[in-house]
């Protein structure tokens, strides 16, 4: 097995604090020392990292790679090098694949996939109901012990409260936690705008704030009689920060993440009909957007993820309430954080945490950290890196991005997968 | 990009007409003058002028609709450019092939221009961004977007009764909220700069923000009424009835609808107007309707020389005219 140094990188470790230049070695797939612990570690390769910084390896909480049933979007394989040439060694997949992830089988598959790929691995989220129909309960028990890291009923709301609730109870028997997308399908209608001066103007049906926080606040009563531990996914309105606030401090097991494109865009972005900002849930005020980026300077919100929703051209080419919702995100997910360093919205630490040990904690998971004795899951990134972002030039299948023609910062150089060097730019 | 910039091209010329939002003063009121240089054609022996000779038109509504694609096809043939009737029913479109195949499909016969009506907002708006550059493309209405041939409609029949806009209030009354004529409405009122639009609808007809387009809101039609010098009534579709937006068609009509009793709170002389096609004793009386105030039918009347104007414009054919006009 090779044995491995990362030289003179600013290392910055959230986990354990750290935030300084030094070296990392790796060997049989581990980590062995931060810093200079290992003075007589002799390595077969050696990675030069002056003025770069190293950092665990990237937790995204949701993304989508179109396996199995829409391999003519993506597949784990196109994703998976479009993830880990951006530093993302580990992604949580939700369960709204072809078919549904509701039995063990459609779990391994996808981890199987994933495995024989060998670039990240996969986390997947198993159904809360049996074909995310919010009617049955799923077989939550085999689907943990098939893999899947938490439940969730993705996009497909449980409009029968109580179905909801024994859901939850049966998952906190399980010892799993609930991924809740809060809609109240009700409200959202056929919405696919957020509901305000823009959708009035471009005719289109509108999706009203109360479709999120109605949802929330419903979802967090249940959390609160059923006692278990749910993450809330993809939030979009400045209400439901405060609501999830209110929460946690009431001492509810709740954590909450946004999308990367709800922290750079809004409503606006959807006007003259941009079909790359069809998003669900929608881009929001303005307002909104503030609240989200102060909800993750403050940790009201833990963690950012890509959300993100690779499509072929087809499914963007058609008037904007006909195309498919989301966004290629992955490939820019780290840059885009990034910009939020640059902004002063986050600190660097913090923005690292918000991208490995806060979504591994979600996951339950002890990875995103670079302890000794853990995966060496690393990245190595060129901070200052400017490039402008070109459609075409996306690693990931789906083109479809709403970045088209943004001047970013930051490029991975080096991603380690379990202390294997797998991607290397060529730059 | 955004909406206006895609209808003008590098000269400031009408290319495509998709909204009436973001279009100068001075290029509707061209609309308009064209128009009225049209209004003789109608009345000659022989109702033609040569302007589009030799380009094809086609007349592509994916809903259904009788007098708007009538008008655009009598625009049309008076205009002497050949004419394509396509009506696709949404469901065979989503059966079949995506709206951008059957572009390609028929730009591949070299059609010149396309009127589109579509149940999807921002519809022509895609198409005038995906046809090749020398097709233009004019707006028959989009989802609830806009229809602003017939707002231009509006417009001239409005000026017909009232030369002077900024001297007008002028209230638009119903289902607001799903109505493409009354957001292309509110834009041409306000850049032709009338001295106050109103919209008068109960809460559940009215999209959120409406105010923000410019407009004063009121809930309660007699108030609304005070003092206006124009009435433009919506249509309210029967379905609204089942999608827990109204109580009932009665309840409607009692609070909205518009009667000899409510028309007595606008100005003597106003008008009534009503896009058509209206429900007689949902959102208006009969005798209102057919009374010496409603100016229904010269909507209709006019709807062929406004759309005349705009085919002429947008086909560059009267570039000329409004040169030497200015």
């Amino acid at each position: 097995m090779k044995r491995l140094r990362i030289a003179n990188g600013r290392i910055i470790d959230p986990a354990n604090h750290t935030d300084e230049i030094g070296d990392i070695c790796v060997s049989n797939r581990k980590i062995v020392s931060v810093a200079d612990l290992a003075p007589d570690f002799k390595e077969d390769l050696k990675i030069d990292a002056s003025g770069k910084l190293v950092c665990p390896g990237l937790i995204d909480l949701c993304a989508r790679f179109r396996e199995p049933g829409q391999e003519h979007k993506a597949t784990i394989q196109s994703e998976s090098f479009a993830a880990i040439s951006s530093g993302i060694t580990s992604v949580c997949c939700p369960p709204d694949t072809h078919p549904v992830i509701d039995t063990a089988a459609v779990a391994e598959l996808i981890q199987q996939r994933a495995e024989s790929v060998d670039l990240l691995r996969i986390f997947p989220l198993g159904a809360l109901t049996h074909g995310l129909q919010g009617e049955h309960l799923s077989e939550m028990l085999a689907l943990k012990r098939a893999g899947c890291v938490g439940v969730s009923n993705a996009y497909c709301g449980i409009a029968n409260t109580d179905v909801l609730r024994h859901a939850l109870e049966y998952a906190h028997s399980c010892d799993m936690t609930v991924f809740i997308q809060a809609e109240d399908h009700f409200l959202s209608g056929n919405g696919i705008a957020h509901e305000g001066a823009i959708s009035t103007r471009l005719g289109l049906p509108p999706i009203p704030e109360t479709a999120e926080t109605v949802a929330v606040s419903q979802a967090l009563l249940l959390i609160e009689q059923s006692g278990g531990r749910a993450h809330f996914c993809r939030l979009s309105c400045a209400r439901s920060i405060a609501l999830i606030e209110d929460a946690k401090k009431s001492g509810l097991l709740v954590s909450a993440d946004v999308g990367i494109s709800h922290l750079h865009l809004t409503e606006m972005d959807v006007d003259a009909y941009n079909v790359d900002c069809h998003l669900h849930p929608p881009l929001r005020s303005q307002r909104d957007k503030e609240a989200l980026c102060q909800g993750l300077s403050s940790g009201k919100i833990d963690a950012i993820c890509s959300d993100h929703q690779p499509h072929d051209d087809d499914a963007k080419a058609s008037p904007f309430g006909e195309t498919e919702a989301g966004a290629s995100t992955i490939e820019l997910l780290l840059p885009l954080v990034l910009d939020l360093v640059r902004k002063n919205i986050l600190s660097l630490s913090d923005a690292i945490a918000c991208l490995t040990s806060k979504p591994a904690a979600i996951l339950g998971l002890n990875t995103g950290t670079l302890s000794p004795g853990s995966v060496a899951d690393i990245i190595v990134v060129d901070l200052d890196k400017h490039f402008t972002v070109e459609r075409t030039q996306l690693r990931s299948a789906g083109k479809n991005t709403p970045f088209h023609g943004w001047e970013l910062n930051g490029l991975v150089t080096q991603a380690l997968f379990r202390g294997r060097l797998v991607y290397q730019s060529k730059d | 990009m955004t909406l206006n910039n895609i209808q003008l091209d590098n000269n400031g010329r009408l290319k495509h007409f998709l909204t009436t939002e973001g279009l100068s003063k001075n290029l509707l009121l061209d609309i308009l003058n064209h128009a009225e240089s049209f209004v003789s054609v109608g009345n000659r022996a022989v109702k033609k002028v040569p302007l589009l000779r030799g380009t094809t038109i086609v007349n592509l509504f994916f809903e259904p609709s009788t007098r708007t694609r009538t008008t655009f096809e009598l625009a049309a043939k008076r205009l002497s450019a050949d004419v394509l009737n396509i009506n696709i029913a949404q469901s065979s479109a989503s059966k079949g092939e995506s709206l951008q195949d059957t572009l390609q499909t028929l730009e591949a016969m070299h059609c010149d221009m396309f009127v589109v009506r579509h149940g999807s907002s921002g519809a022509a708006h895609f198409i005038a961004k995906n046809v090749s550059p020398g097709t233009r493309i004019i707006n028959a209405g989009d989802g609830n977007h806009a229809h602003p041939t017939q707002a231009m409609i509006d417009m001239f029949t409005i000026r017909r009764h009232k030369p002077d806009f900024s001297s007008l209030k002028i209230a638009i009354v119903g289902d607001i909220l799903h109505s493409r004529v009354a957001r292309s409405e509110i834009h041409a009122l306000t850049t032709l700069g009338v001295n106050e639009v109103r919209v008068i609808a109960p809460r559940t007809l009215l999209p959120a923000q409406v105010e923000t387009l410019g407009v004063h809101v009121f809930h309660d039609l007699g108030k609304g009424l005070e003092d206006v010098d124009v009435i433009i009534m919506l249509r309210l579709q029967r379905e609204r009835m089942r999608s827990a937006l109204l109580p009932s068609e009665l309840e409607y009509f009692y609070s909205y609808g518009l009667t000899e009793e409510k028309l007595r709170f606008a100005k003597d002389d106003a008008i009534v107007m009503h896009p058509g096609p209206i429900n007689r004793g949902v959102e208006i009386d009969t005798q209102i309707a057919d009374g010496k105030r409603s100016v229904i039918l010269q909507q209709v009347s006019h709807g062929i020389a406004i759309r005349m104007a705009v085919m002429a414009m947008c086909m560059g054919s009267l570039a000329e005219l409004s040169e030497e006009q200015s």
